[in-house]
């Protein structure tokens, strides 16, 4: 089959892959590396392979890997700042929310542009958020507790007037 | 209870947790080898049919293809896939490939080839003549033996092949029609339960190559990686020591994986192409060509005294293993001997068929046959106590099996033999009952009336359940322990964490003992040639049997650690005291750390031990359950408003985790209650298999959950602890059934709960209202 150039930005570095027309996203992150976007149905319907498209949570598993040409992605590997985790990530381990992991990547991802988007959101936003991801270890409890207390850390601070 | 604990009682994060949130390689599919090719499995489309003709040519001759395997091309082995110990006792009805196709996805052929591409094409170009034999469905039906599914001559331990029956088990104590005599009332009922699917987000997947010695490695998603070894060994007729079985992080289990399902032919595979090779199931393949939970009959009759004494309580099940008998007769078991012991009658009987049908196969999943007894026992048991005017959870206080009392059923019936008598050595079930009804308000709320023109009417009920923690006398398990120089150790367990935290446990359990913190034990699980023996991960066993297996070789480990340090310290090893990483007597001390650096460069000494742990009982941990619903009278729709579960778990290791557990369990419940199955349509082809159409619970369908840990010292486990991941599935459906009575009057005896069952149960009561005016 024909090949072609591709170039997209993913977690922040410039990126020239070499792929078919009809490669999905998918697998074409994973045989890149990102291990971490995860192959549960390939039909868009249990979120593990989610990953950010300009900020926007998509799942790769739908997407023609030549549909991204020029855009930012973020993968889960992206998340941590270097060796600092993303106050998700410690949220969902100090909150339990990991459990099998196999779905984590995705929910992390969609529990980030959703925090990004809105500053405090509600249980019910976050739970929509994470409808997308299927989970049949966790029940939802505890990632839907970890979001809430990243969310809560992040409210803005309410700044006393005589300081202001 | 914990607080004199420094590692166990405590909610530490998952010891692997970080590698998970950042995406780091570590499950089975997340690695590149050279060369490796893609496994396919060619499926059968017909439900029942004997192969005239296969020709292979066309296919091995499509450029790209490595490997193309038929029955012509493998040795003919009866096994059976269970993952279970040695002997299994499932039937050995299984052959890695055969002439004759069972059920609709069944195997036919095996291809591998460099592309997924290459090998779906070279599927298509294998040539197969079906003649198309009778398939039947319907468990009654099959039991007529009409067409026979298993009439090959070299299977084995097939209780009555000619009849389709796989398994049967008869066991009685007292004499139930004596007990039938002396009750005031009898009450018999029949509940139905559905084919329910793991649904793990990682499918099943295994990659199999051959080491640099020639030796068979799979890499695979496994619960139970020695069984695997050996029954892979036993297929491909390899000496053991030729497989190696490596278990990464697993995506999900459940039971599912307590299977070898890929690893057989993958390996062949493998084998045939002298190349790598992997097989991942589809999501779809998923539905049908793994496993299921075993769809089952109930008929239950229990006899009561006036007051509410049960005298005799019967089960009888027919119940359905699909195409081979995987987990057959010990699923059903299980469905007896777990579920009537929970009330002290007399007199009791289990009776159960385990039928071949032309349908996917069934196998282990999460409760284990507990869930459909549960759901019949625990429904009637709530028929009777209405029927008499006794509140439900006083009817199950004053019938429940208590401290001291011993299950006589369990001695008669274990794992596919005789068992071993249960004594409860721990029971936290009445205060299950006080704390769960505290935090659904059933009190105040059984006493609620509605408004008759209300829509939608809410209502709660409940629901009881015990379980085990491993299987008495079968189970066992083994750990390694080997101290660094740095004070830190290696902890080898073959135990396998499949996602729910056994690795971190069975650390804590390490650290607890050895008196060190968490970060200095570093686990490695499940690797048949680094780690020693474990059954794997099933029967609520990895706590109770793995951790005292760990517990033992630790404290092996701390004995030769505190006499080194009463030599090095010059005090008597009764004065030293061992926390934190360091060895203190009365005025001086010794870090870890340096005591090990001693032993290994002066004394030449490596300190390690390993130890084997078995149980001859189950201890079980129980659960009462509690569901408030809303029922829309008009649409039939069902609600669950909140769920409270309260487990009596033993001591919990991580309460963090233990709670996950329950949540976790509590969800797959909802969805065997109101949403899950996976339908067939008249050919044995499913309906559903995908999850548009196979529906399980999202974020935001989810009801509130109370989850309470009730924790009582269990004497046969290691700190206290007893088991958590099953129980709490057994009581969702039974206490959501009882609710939806409480809220509307009518009874639902099969699963799914859909809406328009609970419409047309509604319709024909109004009509029987009317009938009555």
């Amino acid at each position: 089959m024909k090949q072609m150039e591709l170039r997209l930005n993913v977690n922040g570095e410039t990126k020239t892959w070499t792929i078919s027309p009809g490669d999905l996203l998918l697998d074409v992150l994973r045989r890149e590396g990102y291990f971490g976007v995860k192959r549960g149905c390939e039909k868009g319907e249990c979120g593990t392979c989610t990953v950010l498209l300009n900020g926007r949570p998509v799942n790769s598993c739908l997407l023609f890997a030549a549909h991204v040409e020029g855009q930012e992605l973020l993968t889960v590997e992206g998340l941590a700042a270097g060796e600092t985790l993303d106050p998700l990530q410690e949220a969902f381990l100090e909150h339990g929310a990991v459990q099998c992991g196999f779905c984590t990547g995705g929910a992390l991802l969609s529990a980030k542009a959703l925090l990004d988007r809105r500053a405090n959101p509600s249980e019910t936003e976050i739970r929509e958020a994470l409808a997308g991801h299927y989970c049949r270890c966790t029940g939802y409890q505890k990632p839907v507790e970890a979001v809430l207390a990243v969310a809560r850390k992040r409210k803005p601070k309410i700044i006393p007037e005589e300081a202001a | 209870m914990s607080n004199e604990y420094r590692a166990v009682g405590k909610s530490f994060p998952k010891v692997d947790g970080h590698k998970l949130v950042t995406g780091a390689p570590a499950f089975t599919d997340d690695f590149h080898l050279p060369g490796m090719l893609w496994g396919k499995i060619l499926a059968s489309p017909h439900a029942h049919a004997r192969i005239r003709h296969i020709d292979s040519r066309k296919a091995k001759a499509l450029p790209g293809v490595h490997a193309v395997l038929t029955y012509k091309d493998v040795p003919r082995v009866p096994h059976t896939t269970a993952g279970q110990a040695w002997p299994e006792p499932s039937p050995y009805d299984t052959y890695l490939l055969d002439s004759k196709v069972r059920f609709v996805g069944d195997r036919v052929a095996a291809v591998a080839a460099e592309s997924r591409a290459i090998a779906e094409e070279a599927l298509r170009l294998i040539e197969v003549d079906y003649e198309i034999l009778p398939a039947v469905l319907d468990m009654e039906q099959a039991m007529t033996g009409a067409s026979v599914i298993h009439d090959e001559p070299d299977s084995k331990n097939i209780y009555d092949a000619g009849h389709n029956v796989a398994g049967y088990i008869l066991r009685e104590i007292g004499n139930v029609e004596e007990g039938f005599r002396e009750a005031d009332y009898i009450f018999e009922r029949e509940y139905r339960t559905q084919r329910q699917q793991h649904c793990s987000l990682e499918p099943h997947i295994s990659i199999c190559w051959l080491d640099a010695d020639g030796r068979l490695v799979i890499r695979s998603s496994t619960q139970v990686p020695y069984h695997c070894r050996r029954q892979v060994a036993q297929i491909l007729q390899l000496p053991i020591s030729r497989v190696h079985v490596i278990k990464p992080r697993i995506g999900g289990g459940f039971g599912g994986k307590q299977e070898m399902l890929l690893e057989d032919i993958c390996g062949a595979l493998a084998l045939a192409s002298r190349r790598p090779v992997k097989i991942e199931y589809t999501r779809e393949e998923e539905f049908y060509m793994a496993r299921s939970r075993h769809p089952q009959i109930l008929r239950m009759k229990m006899g009561v005294k006036r007051d509410g004494t049960i005298v005799a309580s019967q089960m009888k099940v027919l119940a359905g293993t699909g195409a081979y008998g995987s987990h057959a007769t010990t699923v059903q078991g299980n469905t007896g001997s777990k579920v009537l012991p929970l009330y002290r009658a007399p007199h009791m009987l289990f009776e159960c068929h385990v039928v071949y049908t032309n349908a996917p196969v069934a196998g282990a999943f999460r409760g284990y046959g507990c869930p459909q007894g549960y759901f019949a026992q625990e429904t009637l048991v709530d028929e009777i106590a209405t029927e008499l005017g006794i509140d439900p959870m006083e009817f199950r206080r004053k019938n429940a099996i208590r401290l001291g009392d011993v299950d006589r059923l369990s001695a008669q019936l274990g794992e596919g033999r005789e068992g071993l008598a249960r004594v409860i050595r721990s029971c936290g079930l009445p205060e299950c009952l006080e704390r769960g009804a505290t935090a659904i308000g059933w009190q105040q709320k059984r006493k609620q009336r509605f408004d008759r023109h209300e829509a939608v009417k809410r209502g709660v009920g409940m629901a009881c359940a015990m379980q085990g923690s491993g299987i008495a006398g079968v189970d066992w398990a083994s750990a390694f322990l080997k101290m660094n120089e740095d004070g830190s150790f290696f902890l080898q367990v073959g135990a396998s964490d499949v996602g729910g935290g056994a690795d971190t446990v069975l650390s804590q359990i390490a650290a607890e003992t050895l008196g060190v913190t968490l970060d200095k034990i570093v686990i490695t699980s499940g690797d048949t040639d680094t780690t020693p023996f474990d059954v794997g991960a099933y029967a609520s066993s990895t706590t109770i049997i793995s951790g005292g297996a760990v517990k033992k070789a630790a404290q092996k480990v701390r004995a030769q650690i505190m006499a080194l340090a009463a030599r090095m310290l010059e005090a008597p090893v009764e004065s030293l005291v061992c926390a934190e990483n360091r060895i203190s007597a009365p005025g001086k001390s010794i870090s870890m750390g340096d005591l090990a650096l001693h032993a290994m460069y002066k004394e030449k000494v490596q300190i390690m031990e390993g130890a084997s742990h078995f149980n001859t009982d189950s201890p079980p941990p129980f659960c009462a359950t509690f569901a408030e619903v809303a029922v829309d009278t008009q649409t039939g729709r069902v609600q669950v408003l909140h769920l409270a579960t309260a487990v009596d778990l033993g001591t919990a290791i991580n309460p963090m985790y233990a709670e996950g557990q329950v949540e976790g369990a509590v969800t797959q419940g909802l969805g065997l209650a109101l949403t899950e199955e996976l339908l067939l349509d008249g050919d044995g082809r499913p309906v559903n298999p995908n999850f548009r159409d196979y529906k399980i619970f999202t974020a935001k369908d989810m009801p509130t959950l109370s989850t309470i840990l009730v924790e009582t010292e269990e004497p046969l486990g290691p700190y206290g602890a007893k088991s958590v991941s099953e129980v709490p599935i057994n009581g969702v459906a039974p206490a959501i059934a009882n609710a939806i009575f409480h809220a509307v009057g009518v009874r639902i005896r099969k699963l799914p709960i859909r809406p328009e069952d609970v419409l047309r149960a509604l319709c024909e009561e109004q009509k029987e209202e009317l009938a009555a005016v």
